[in-house]
Formats: structure tokens, sequence, C-alpha cells
């Protein structure tokens, strides 16, 4: 079942558009990446999740319901600009903004509480945000985003400023936060997080919707059919004996022999490939070339750059 | 509506909580009853008495002056230059000396001390010296002490106000006129230190980044609006506080000092009685005592109507300034760049200080009247202008004005807010700000 659907969504601020008929599904219990350069729409998307502001057209569907007041208990997020009050103490600040979702004192209290140790932050309670360092408050921010156990949950850049050791806590987090049943958006442009959590991502470029998928799927579909072969040759190197159709992208020396790159007319000629290397080569090592997360977001937003430049 | 009392709860909390309110709220009523209880105490431990010695070398004054309770005389009989010589062995703290008149009365006298005589036994000299010199005038013209004694007459006037219903009121206007002058200056300095604070509240939430979390899980409209009455509340405590410390210390101050001003009092009204001539018994009546003249003045104020009226237009005028205030600290990052929005805002309020001595001095004039119905200067000119005793329509014009005033200023602010909450580091236009107005959410 989809948690959220979105169905042509438009926004736009005076004569600037912000998101151009933005139509999308993310399944309950997946952590749903939301990825596009900065500027692309995607914090403005969120906001109209959160009801922040709302769409010039089209509407958002939230469990089954469209998106309405009851909504926002439903949703924990943590903003890109993101603070706290810096003269509050920080165990009175959690209370509060846990109340402000909706919990009582009572149980904000002991959530929070709960959460400090687990964390082993329990000493900073009646300390100051203001003297707590930005790693410390974005710990905080991120417990207050989770403490009333949302369905949704919206992260938008969370591994912002954080050391890799945090980077890696959160991480983990997130991750049971899916086991527990939460659905998760994750609006960043790093590009590393995303191959390793996200199941389904859609990538924004430019107020439009340009990609939708899971991530396998997804790079499946850029796949190139490049090879890199590293071997040892028998007598003659490998890319004399390659057929015409079969491009040599590069060669190099490696310690152990010699490896080339080589780019394959279609997928059925990976046989072929091996066939020939098995005849004149001790094979070291055969790997498909499969363009990263980061690849393919160049590659598309460029791509889709470039056919805008052209309209124009 | 619970999010919004949790929000107020917190923006009072934490105000009332600070160290700064703390101190305001115990400084300011002692600063006030200092201001009731010196001029008092002053009068009753008056400074200690002082001795002056006369040189007069015309002769007019050889009977001497009458002294007083503070000012003892001593006729000397030597030379100026010996006095002066001798100033340290005289025991005495001023020699007033009284030259020989180059025409027949004395035109010059000098005063010489090692102190400063002070300003008191300086005029009463001076008066002495006047009063006797008339005298000596109209006497070697032939005229009697008696007609002279006669002519000396203090003559109060009363104002009575004829009222549309027949009856007759005395009307004060000096204690109107304070009465409306301190209450205007209150408004002024309520609406704008508390203006200013909602200000400052919405730019450390804008500028601490905390705005995003807080909005999405409360209206835009409900942070604004929970922020306003917070504060409002706060200043509601504070001028509370004020009234009841003030009136405390200055009540336990009455209490204790009660017996020395009634002596006070009693021998004042001896003295006046023996200085005035029996056979004159009018002034005796017109003499009023000034404490109980204060304290008719007081217990004739129409008390309904001025608290009234000060609570509706300390809350209304800061509500629609504070809206205002909101809006342009959520347009801005920091304070510095709040200037540019400040001048409409500031404008109003500063010209209708400035003007306040004008409209207390002319309260029914057509200037007095217009500022006390254009809603951005009315709660203080037409505060300035209740005691004085307004026509009702114009009280219900000028209410009803402001509360259509905040009504539109709210709803301007709310629009322009929730758009400017979210918008960092450049600074804002008017023109932009208008978009944020016109834009739909």
């Amino acid at each position: 079942m989809d948690l959220l659907i979105a169905e042509n969504v438009n926004k736009s601020f005076s004569s600037h558009k912000a998101l151009t008929d933005i139509s999308l599904s993310i399944p309950e219990g997946i952590i749903f990446g939301l990825l596009g350069p900065n500027g692309a729409g995607k914090t403005t998307f969120i906001r109209i999740i959160n009801q922040i502001i709302s769409p010039d057209s089209g509407q958002i569907i939230l469990n089954g319901k469209k998106l309405n007041a009851s909504h926002i208990e439903m949703i924990g997020y943590l903003p890109e600009e993101r603070g706290l009050y810096k003269r509050m103490k920080v165990g009175e600040q959690a209370i509060y903004l846990a109340m402000l979702k909706g919990l009582s004192e009572k149980e904000a209290r002991t959530r929070i509480k709960n959460w400090f140790i687990k964390f082993d932050i329990i000493n900073w309670w009646d300390k100051k945000v203001e003297e707590l360092s930005k790693g410390m408050q974005q710990k905080i921010q991120f417990i207050i985003t989770i403490l009333h156990h949302p369905k949704l949950l919206i992260f938008d850049e969370p591994f912002s400023g954080f050391d890799p050791i945090n980077t890696n806590i959160l991480k983990q987090e997130i991750l049971n936060l899916r086991a527990e049943g939460s659905t998760i958006i994750f609006s960043t442009h790093n590009m590393g997080s995303v191959e390793e959590i996200c199941d389904r991502i859609a990538l924004i470029n430019n107020s439009k919707k340009i990609m939708e998928g899971s991530v396998n799927e997804i790079k499946n579909n850029f796949r190139s059919e490049i090879f890199e072969i590293e071997y040892q040759p028998f007598n003659k190197s490998l890319d004399e004996l390659l057929p015409k159709d079969f491009v040599l992208l590069s060669k190099k020396e490696s310690s152990m022999g010699k490896i080339i790159r080589v780019k394959i007319p279609n997928e059925s000629a990976t046989n072929k490939l091996l066939e020939i290397m098995m005849n004149n080569s001790r094979i070291i090592r055969l790997q498909e070339i499969i363009p990263t997360m980061n690849e393919i977001f160049i590659q598309a937003v460029n791509a889709e750059n470039n056919k805008i430049d052209h309209n124009e | 509506m619970n999010k919004i009392f949790l929000i107020i709860k917190r923006e009072y909390l934490t105000r009332v909580k600070k160290k700064s309110f703390i101190l305001m709220t115990i400084l300011g009523p002692v600063i006030m009853a200092s201001i009731m209880i010196v001029p008092i105490y002053i009068a009753t431990k008056s400074a200690s008495s002082k001795t002056v010695a006369i040189v007069d070398e015309s002769g007019f004054f050889t009977e001497g002056f009458k002294g007083t309770k503070d000012l003892k005389f001593i006729n000397l009989h030597m030379k100026i230059e010996t006095a002066k010589d001798n100033y340290d062995r005289l025991g005495a703290d001023m020699i007033l000396y009284i030259p020989q008149p180059a025409y027949t009365f004395p035109s010059e006298i000098y005063i010489y001390s090692k102190k400063q005589p002070g300003m008191i036994a300086e005029s009463y000299i001076r008066s002495s010296i006047n009063d006797d010199l008339r005298q000596l005038r109209l006497k070697k013209r032939g005229i009697s002490t008696d007609i002279i004694e006669e002519m000396k007459t203090s003559i109060d006037v009363s104002t009575i106000k004829l009222k549309d219903d027949g009856t007759e009121e005395e009307s004060m206007a000096t204690r109107d006129f304070i009465l409306g002058l301190v209450g205007g200056i209150l408004i002024y300095f309520f609406i704008f230190m508390y203006g200013a604070q909602v200000m400052r509240g919405v730019i450390e939430e804008k500028t601490s980044r905390i705005v995003e979390i807080i909005i999405s899980s409360v209206r835009p409209f409900q942070l604004m609006m929970g922020k306003i009455v917070g504060v409002a509340m706060v200043g509601l405590t504070q001028f509370v506080l004020w009234v009841i410390l003030t009136l405390s210390i200055v009540g336990s101050f009455q209490v204790a000092y009660y017996t020395q001003i009634t002596d006070m009092k009693k021998q004042e009204t001896l003295q006046l009685g023996q200085a005035i001539d029996p056979s004159n018994p009018l002034k005796v009546d017109i003499q009023k005592d000034t404490t109980s003249m204060a304290m008719e003045a007081i217990s004739t104020i129409n008390f309904p109507v001025i608290i009234g009226g000060f609570l509706f237009y300390f809350l209304f005028g800061y509500l629609l300034y504070a809206a205002l205030f909101a809006a342009v600290g959520s347009a801005v990052d920091n304070e510095t760049d709040t200037q540019q929005f400040m001048l409409p805002l500031t404008v109003p309020l500063i010209l209708s200080i400035v003007m306040a001595q004008f409209i207390a001095g002319d309260p029914d004039g057509s200037v007095s009247f217009w500022f006390s119905i254009f809603p951005l200067t009315s709660p203080i000119a037409m505060m300035i202008r209740l005691p004085f005793g307004i026509p009702i329509w114009q009280v219900a014009l000028s209410m009803s004005l402001l509360i259509g005033g905040f009504i539109l200023a709210t709803w301007f602010a709310g629009k322009v807010y929730r758009t400017g909450i979210l918008m960092y580091g450049k600074k804002p236009s008017y023109k932009e700000v208008w978009k944020w107005f016109k834009q739909s959410n």
C-alpha cells in the first residue's frame, strides 16, 4: 500500500516555478530518497507535505486521506534549516516541542529520558542549547523528530553537519526506524548515502520529476554494458583479438597483468567476451561497471538540462 | 487551541523568568516610589538650619528679617571687610551684605558664602527683601501698614464644568493634564517595549532556525499570535506588579512617617494662621491644604473610565503594533536590518508622543481629534484626551477604528509573516514584502 501519493502537484512563487506536475507514490515501510540538485524543489515539496505551504494545484493523499490538519501528528520532520531555542534548556525544550506534536507532558518526559539515556546525553538535560556543539544539537533535533512515533518521517539533508561516527549512528537509527515500520522520506543531494539506505528514489530537477523507481531498477536502466577485465595474456593482447563491434575504452598495465575496459554491443555479447578471454588469457577478474548513483544523478541532470537548453 | 496555549505559556514563562524582567520589575517601583517619597522626605527631614549674618549699611533692615525654622538671621554691626575677614569665626553660613544705596533704596545686595548658599535660602532672602522694600516704598508714600496687609490676597480660581445633564462638576485641568500625559506616556512606553520584544522573538526564532520545526506542528499564524499574546501577558504582569509594588512601598512609607507628616502639617497651619491677619477671614478659607486638595483631585477621578480606557488602548494599541512588529521581524534576518521597516511604525508612535503636550493642552481641538481617531496614533492620543471628558461617539469611533486597525494589521502581518519566516539570506525590499503579502499560501 502506498502511504503517500502526490498527484500533479504544482507550486510557484510569483514568477518562479518551484514544482511542475509532480506525481509520485511512496509505499509504506520503505526509505524513499528524494534527490535533486539545490533549488530543484525538494524542500518546497516537503513543506507541502508538512502543510507549511499549500500547492497551487494537485493534491497529496496521505494514509488514504487527503492532506489535512490531523496528519500533522503523523509526520516527523527534520528540516534542512534547523535549530533550537538557544537560551532554553535542552530537556525543557525537547518536552515543549514534543508537546506541540501532541504528546502529553508526562509521556514526552519519559520518552525523551529514554532516548537521552540511549544516546548517553542525559547529563545535557539542564544545559542551555547554546552550550552544545552543532553535532550535539543535531542529535537532539533528531530525537525530537522521531519522538512521537510518526508514521512518516521526513529528513531533509539529515547528515549535513555530522561527523562520520555520528553519521553512522544516525544511519543505523534510520534503518531501525524502517524496521519498526516507519516510512521515511530522505531528501539529499549526497548520493553516497542514497545507495546505502534508500529503497526507492525520485529525482527532481528544475521543478520536474525526471526519474522514479527502485534503486536497483534505476541502476539496471543505467547499465551501459561496460566491463573491466584484468588478465594475463597467453600471447596476444586481448584488445587485438576483440571483434569490431566491441569498443575498447581503455587499457593499462597492472601489477598482475593488464587491465582493459570494453563496451560490448549488447547484453548477450557477454558470453562472446568470456569465450575470447578464456581462449586467450588467464582471467584474474571480470567485472561489469555499474554506474554509481552519483554518476546516474549527474548524467540524468545534465541530460535534462541539455534538453532544456535545446528547447530554448 | 491547546497548542496555541502551549506557545503562550512558553513565551510567557521564558520572559518572566529572565533576570532582566525581575530586575525591571523591582527597579521600576523603587524608582517610581522614590519620585513620590523623596520630596516628602526632604520636606520632613529638611536640611539643617542655616545662619545668615547681615551687614546692613543701608540701615533699612535694622529690624532684621523674620527668621524661619531653617533660616536664622543675626545682625552684625561691623564693616563688610571685617566680616569677610572673620567669616570663619562668625559661625554663620553666609553673610548678607546690603551696601549703602547710591539712591534712596538699595538696589544691589550680595551674599558671601564659602559654601553654596542653597536655592531655598537664596530665594527666601530675595523675596523677603523685595517684600520689605515694597512695603518701605509704600510706607514712604504714606500708605498705612493695614492697607498694605489687606492688599495681600491670593485667590484660587475654580473651574466648574456644566454638564449636559444639568449637574456641575469641578473640573481640574491640571489633574487631567497630568493624568492624560502619564497614561499616554505609559502606553507609548509599553507598546514600544513589548512590541520590540515580539519582533526580537520572531527574529530569534528565525535566526536560530527553529521556526520550521515549530511550524511543522502549528500554523504560522498560531505561532505569531501565541507570541503576541504571551508577550502581552508579560506586559500586563509587569504593569500589575509595578502598581502593587509602588503602592505598597509608598503605603508602608506613609504608615512609617504618618505622625511626622501630620505634625508638620499642623505646624504649617499654625504658622500660616499666625502670619495671616485674623481680620481677613476670606484668605483663611481659600487657603486650602495642598494635601487635601490632591486627595480631592484623586478621589474625583473617573476611575472606571480611565482604567477601562487605559486597558483598552494599551491592549489593542499593543496588539496592533505587535502584529506589525512581528511582520517586520519575520522579514529580516537580524535586528540591524529592521531599520528600513521600523520607520513607518515608529513615526506615528513618536509623533503622537511629541504631540502629547499639545493634545493635553487643547484636548478638543481638531488636531487632537484626528490623532485620537487614527488607529496608529489613537492609543496614545485618546488616552491623553480621555481624562478631560470626551463625547461618547468619539470614543466609540476611535475604539472601533482601533479594533478594525488591529484586525487589518493582524491579517496583513499574518500573510507577510508566514512567508517571511521561511526566507533566509537576502534583505528584502518593500516590494518583495508586498509580494509575500499578495502571494497565496
